[in-house]
């Protein structure tokens, strides 16, 4: 809502310039709650512009369009000009930038050589003094402007203008009297309402019917005739509406634009001999249409409310009129309509049509009702003043409810901010709003129909409130009692990303839009949830895996000529579509455990992840399989996880190169080097490896895994002993492990793989695997027996479990 | 094997023995020199070496006398060849440890360097400033259903204030899943499932229908708080959010609230953080201008209010004995003016440069 300070004023008398700066009046709003976004400076910025009269108008005519030097006079001198507009004549007065003048910009003009000739100034359009967009041609001031006089004094070009961005709940400051009304209580001044006219009663108007008066409960129609449709607004209703951000388009239409933004109250301007009999208000019929003022014929919703005459649909109400009915070049007579309609209709009808208005907008956030016939009043007196018109009868069908009241105790408002107010301070704010109140130490409570807003007792409390100003609510620090801190679970999640870092991982966030393409690259059959109405067509769909938005982000950093890249991300995947059609409880009452338990079902599973990619060098080397697996085990031991890795041929995996990681024997993951057709696919480096596991299985381990017991650390010497197996090549290396573990005992302390050999030595298919076993005993020095002893069951172990054969045997 | 030649036990001879062993050993200039002269003056064939195996030539009486003149010469050249030893061996450390001097300025980057986002490390830091006051931290799903972003949040279903959030809904067309809008869902949440009072903050993802610029991003974070306890006021709000500024962003900043309007609040308001780099100075009259704040002295940061009683009622909770206050802001934003970040983009493309300065701790 843009709000002329100017206009402003004129609604609060005692605000003048010396009351109150522009600055000052938008501090005030913003303090009460109105977001001022920006106050606008209009013509302040203009100087030594002054009305010049055209003396003699030569054409040149050498050049590709036309162009006019001209001399003009401006009562002390006369000026040689160029000027590349035609729609003037010799004797017009215009609005002549001499040399020194500063127009909008800053634009300084000077004296200068243009097409030939000296250019000693310049004649100004609107557009070129700040006035307006309008740029078809220079500004022609009215005849009896006094020569050489200051154009910006004489057309009250200075102004301000409030930029505000009116909240949900506040329709009432759409308009100039609901801000106006806010800035008199600010400054304590009174409020001159434009709303309190004396209409005259309504009778013998145009016929009207409502029809659903779910729809709408008031409709005020006045007619106007014998307009001489060729008069043009004056300036000052022109400059209103060009300051407040709206197009002057014709005296009726602008005239109707000129009490919404006053008032607050859109109005329809009918071409009252199109209107075919009676208006009704009545909601669409089935496969009914309207063409729209627009030009578009629409196919109306039986939803739909519509303002119709004997032909059908002439306007979609409070939101379009309609072309048939469109007051135009040869408009004499119209009927106004001011009516009032139903927030929740009007916002399904301009959202269905895609078509916010002015009109829907305010309809939407609520209309004064009681406003109709004053609005209508002022509409027909503007139409008579300025269009020579004469005011016809009125109609008003009037079906509004009785208002509601609230019952508030008077204490309430202290209770809510932590601090006392004075009955008569709380009677008071709730006045100002334009509440009617009695009571005492109950006070109930009218709001005034202008706010809708006010329906418990929660909305009068922040009046009193913000009105007292809320920087007068004190400062205190509540008690919570004691915490329990982060929980297990948000505390191993800590430590997860933690452990990523430690690992040499450099953490991403990416939002979760992926394309189903790179699915499809990544197979799988993965079936994520699907927006309805996403940012990017490509997009749709919500991550089921890290990996898509991993992989693009290694692509961008290779792109901007980064080489070696290790990232890692943990966030939520969405690994399901969800389900529709749950019904959804009602908010009067807590909902019962089956209802919450039908709304929770009817989400995707959404589990956190961890997942990395690595590509290029690390120490020196490439990057492999490995750097992908053991990050994967490290962030597993951070958090108290042993994690087993088995091969696996799975989706978009290298299929000898992929590890499926194991939490107890249950797959949690996968890590490896990707399949070389994903790295082509993706245009990714090649030999890029990858990991993603669940994060929320592995935290529900650890947390299900409690305390670490510690190991009893044995002061005995240990024995070292070491075992080369030749194995079958395909044997994994784990199994071997895991048979020496279960024959070495209890003795065995540690185990590590030190040398792996494929070769002429142990034959075609086979490998040998060395180990190193450290062997001891927590109570005693181990005695070469026992040691040779646990060997043997370890060898003979692996032997019975994968045929390894000790080398050289 | 012939006589023992006594005389080599005369004073003098012992005495020139001596010279020559200690003129040796100051001669030596080097370690590997060193065996050779300790065989030519104290080896077996030295003189003085032959000089003690002569003892035995000497009548009785003499014996003693002898003896004793002959270790005094002994020890003094062994302390002489241990102490030039030591010298000899102390020139070579110095020599062959400067030999294997390196560059330590030339780091090799054996151990590969990570870092934390710093959207996830503000997340933490101003949970732990809540946990510290008692608070506990809520989660919710980032996909939620509409009960919960919206109806039990007292948005109507037709209100503009729907229309405002500019949601990401979910297929099928009925389903009534949507990303959520805000972190406010967990209220509702919270207040369904724990038990009361409930002092929970609330950090999360969320998402709105905006395009990717350098002040938009469809994701951000938000950090949510609700407190809801018997005697809550708004001056219980204004004091936690002092209280969380001091901590989080400097000691004795201040937070001011403008009137708003939230369907989930009331009364609502606009939070604003006193500008941590010029704290309100650059609004002063004469003031230097300030870059973080543009001048206005304060940073719009979130929103927050007095929890509307509709929202109290559709969890199950009695508004007429419990209240509470609700607050949310966006981390985003923190992280921009905390760290000077000025495109929102760059917290979300990925870029590895981008991360790396912040450790681990941010």
């Amino acid at each position: 809502m843009r709000v002329p300070v100017s206009w402003l004023r004129t609604f609060v008398p005692g605000l003048t310039e010396e009351v109150a700066s522009a600055d000052a009046i938008a501090a005030a709003l913003l303090r009460a709650g109105l977001e001022v976004e920006q106050v606008l400076r209009v013509g302040g910025d203009v100087t030594g512009v002054v009305v010049g009269r055209v003396l003699d108008v030569e054409e040149l005519t050498d050049f590709k369009k036309p162009i006019r030097f001209c001399h003009v006079d401006v009562g002390t001198r006369v000026h040689d000009v160029v000027c590349g507009a035609t729609n003037f004549v010799a004797g017009d007065l215009v609005a002549f930038a001499a040399p020194g003048a500063v127009l909008p910009g800053p634009f300084h003009i000077a004296s200068r050589q243009t097409y030939g000739r000296t250019s000693d100034g310049m004649i100004c359009s609107t557009r070129e003094l700040g006035l307006g967009e309008e740029h078809d041609g220079i500004l022609v001031l009215p005849p009896d402007s006094p020569l050489g006089a200051d154009v910006v004094e004489l057309l009250q070009m200075r102004d301000e203008v409030l930029d505000i961005a009116v909240t949900p709940d506040r329709g009432y400051t759409l308009s100039i009297r609901g801000v106006a009304r806010e800035a008199a209580t600010a400054f304590g001044l009174p409020f001159a309402d434009p709303a309190l006219l004396d209409v005259p009663p309504a009778s013998g108007g145009h016929p009207v019917r409502i029809d659903d008066e779910t729809g709408a409960d008031r409709y005020v129609a006045r007619t106007v005739t014998g307009l001489d449709p060729a008069t043009p607004s004056p300036d000052w209703l022109q400059r209103r509406l060009t300051l407040a951000g709206m197009r002057p388009i014709s005296l009726a239409v602008d005239v109707t634009n000129h009490v919404l933004l006053e008032l607050g109250q859109p109005l329809h301007a009918f071409d009252l001999d199109k209107v075919k009999g009676e208006i009704v208000v009545r909601r669409a019929e089935r496969r009914e249409r309207l063409v729209t003022l627009d030009g578009q014929d629409r196919a109306l919703d039986p939803g739909d409310l519509v303002i119709a005459d004997d032909s059908g649909a002439v306007a979609l109400a409070g939101v379009m009129g309609g072309a048939s009915t469109e007051v135009g070049e040869a408009t004499t007579s119209v009927l106004i309509e001011s009516a009032h309609f139903t927030p929740v209709s009007i916002a399904r009808t301009a959202r269905r049509h895609k078509l916010p208005s002015e009109a829907s907008k305010r309809f939407e956030r609520g209309v004064d009702p009681a406003l109709a016939p004053a609005a209508a009043e002022a509409a027909v007196r503007l139409l008579v003043e300025l269009g020579g018109a004469t005011a016809g009868p009125g109609t008003d069908v009037d079906r509004r409810p009785d208002p509601i009241t609230i019952q508030m105790p008077v204490g309430q408002p202290g209770r809510v901010a932590g601090r006392e107010y004075e009955p008569a301070v709380v009677r008071g704010r709730l006045e100002d709003v334009g509440c009617t109140v009695s009571g005492d130490v109950v006070l109930t409570v009218t709001p005034p129909p202008w706010r809708p807003d006010l329906t418990g007792q929660a909305d009068l409390v922040e009046e009193v409130i913000r009105l007292e100003g809320y920087d007068t609510v004190p400062i205190a620090l509540p008690t919570a009692p004691a915490g329990h801190g982060l929980t297990a679970g948000q505390r191993l999640r800590r430590t997860a990303s933690r452990a990523l870092a430690a690992a040499g991982l450099v953490e991403v966030v990416i939002p979760p839009f992926v394309s189903e393409e790179v699915l499809d690259v990544l197979g799988g059959g993965m079936t994520p949830p699907r927006l309805l109405n996403p940012l990017a067509d490509t997009e749709a769909l919500l991550r089921p895996s890290l990996l898509p938005g991993l992989l693009a982000a290694l692509q961008r950093n290779v792109g901007r000529g980064l080489h070696d890249v290790a990232l890692y991300e943990t966030g939520v995947v969405f690994v399901t579509p969800g389900t529709a059609g749950t019904s959804t409880p009602p908010v009067t009452h807590r909902p019962t455990g089956e209802e919450l338990a039908a709304l929770d079902a009817a989400l995707p599973v959404q589990p956190r992840h961890a997942g990395l990619v690595l590509a290029g060098t690390r120490q020196g080397r490439p990057v492999d399989w490995a750097d992908a697996a053991e990050a994967v085990v490290a962030l597993g031991r951070a958090l108290g996880l042993t994690l087993e890795l088995r091969n696996v041929q799975w989706g978009p995996w290298h299929p000898g190169r992929c590890a499926e990681v194991l939490l107890a024997g249950q797959r949690v993951g996968f890590a490896g080097e990707l399949h070389p057709r994903v790295v082509t696919a993706l245009q990714l480096p090649g030999r890029t490896v990858a990991a993603e596991v669940n994060l929320d299985v592995l935290v529900a381990a650890a947390e299900e895994a409690g305390p670490v017991r510690a190991p009893v650390v044995s002061p005995y010497p240990p024995a070292s002993v070491d075992v080369a197996l030749v194995v079958d090549a395909a044997t994994p290396a784990a199994d071997v492990e895991s048979a020496l573990r279960a024959g070495a005992g209890e003795l065995l302390e540690d185990l590590r793989l030190f040398d792996v050999y494929a070769g002429p030595q142990v034959g075609e298919g086979r490998r040998s695997l060395a180990y190193a076993l450290r062997l001891r005993a927590p109570d005693r020095t181990l005695t070469d027996t026992e040691v040779l002893g646990a060997r043997d069951a370890a060898v003979a172990e692996a032997t019975r479990r994968v045929g390894a054969v000790l080398r050289g045997a | 094997m012939s006589a023992p030649d006594v005389s080599l036990l005369e004073p003098d001879r012992l005495e020139s023995a001596r010279d020559a062993a200690l003129a040796a050993l100051a001669a030596t200039g080097a370690l590997d020199e060193l065996p050779a002269v300790r065989t030519a003056h104290l080896g077996d064939r030295s003189p003085i070496a032959l000089a003690r195996r002569a003892i035995g030539g000497l009548p009785g009486p003499e014996k003693a006398e002898a003896g004793k003149r002959l270790n005094v010469v002994l020890q003094v050249v062994q302390a002489a060849y241990d102490e030039r030893r030591t010298e000899l061996e102390a020139d070579r450390d110095v020599r062959v440890l400067a030999e294997e001097t390196v560059d330590v300025t030339a780091l090799p980057g054996r151990l590969p360097v990570g870092a934390r986002h710093p959207l996830t490390t503000i997340q933490e830091r101003a949970v732990d400033v809540f946990v510290a006051m008692g608070w506990e931290l809520a989660e919710g799903p980032e996909v939620e259903h509409e009960w919960f972003n919206f109806d039990a949040l007292n948005f109507g279903k037709d209100h503009p204030a729907r229309e405002m959030q500019d949601t990401l809904f979910l297929g099928p067309e009925d389903s009534g899943l949507v990303m959520r809008t805000h972190t406010s869902p967990v209220q509702v949440r919270s207040l369904l499932t724990r038990d009361l009072p409930v002092y929970v903050v609330v950090p999360g993802r969320v998402y709105r229908a905006d395009a990717l610029d350098a002040t938009h991003s469809p994701v951000f974070a938000q950090l949510e708080g609700l407190a809801v306890d018997e005697g809550i006021t708004m001056a219980h709000l204004r004091g936690t959010l002092d209280a969380f500024a001091s901590a989080m962003f400097g000691e004795g900043l201040k937070t001011r609230l403008r009137p708003s309007y939230f369907p989930f609040t009331e009364p609502s308001a606009e939070l604003d953080l006193q500008c941590f780099a010029c704290r309100g100075a650059s609004a002063e009259p004469g003031g230097e201008p300030c870059r973080v704040c543009s001048s206005e002295g304060w940073i719009e940061v979130g929103g927050c209010g007095m929890v509307n009683p509709a929202v109290l009622r559709a969890a199950g909770v009695d508004p007429e004995r419990y209240s509470g206050f609700a607050f949310g802001m966006g981390l985003d934003r923190a992280v921009m003016f905390r760290h000077g970040v000025t495109d929102i983009r760059d917290l979300y493309e990925g870029d590895q440069r981008f991360t790396l300065p912040f450790g681990t701790e941010g």
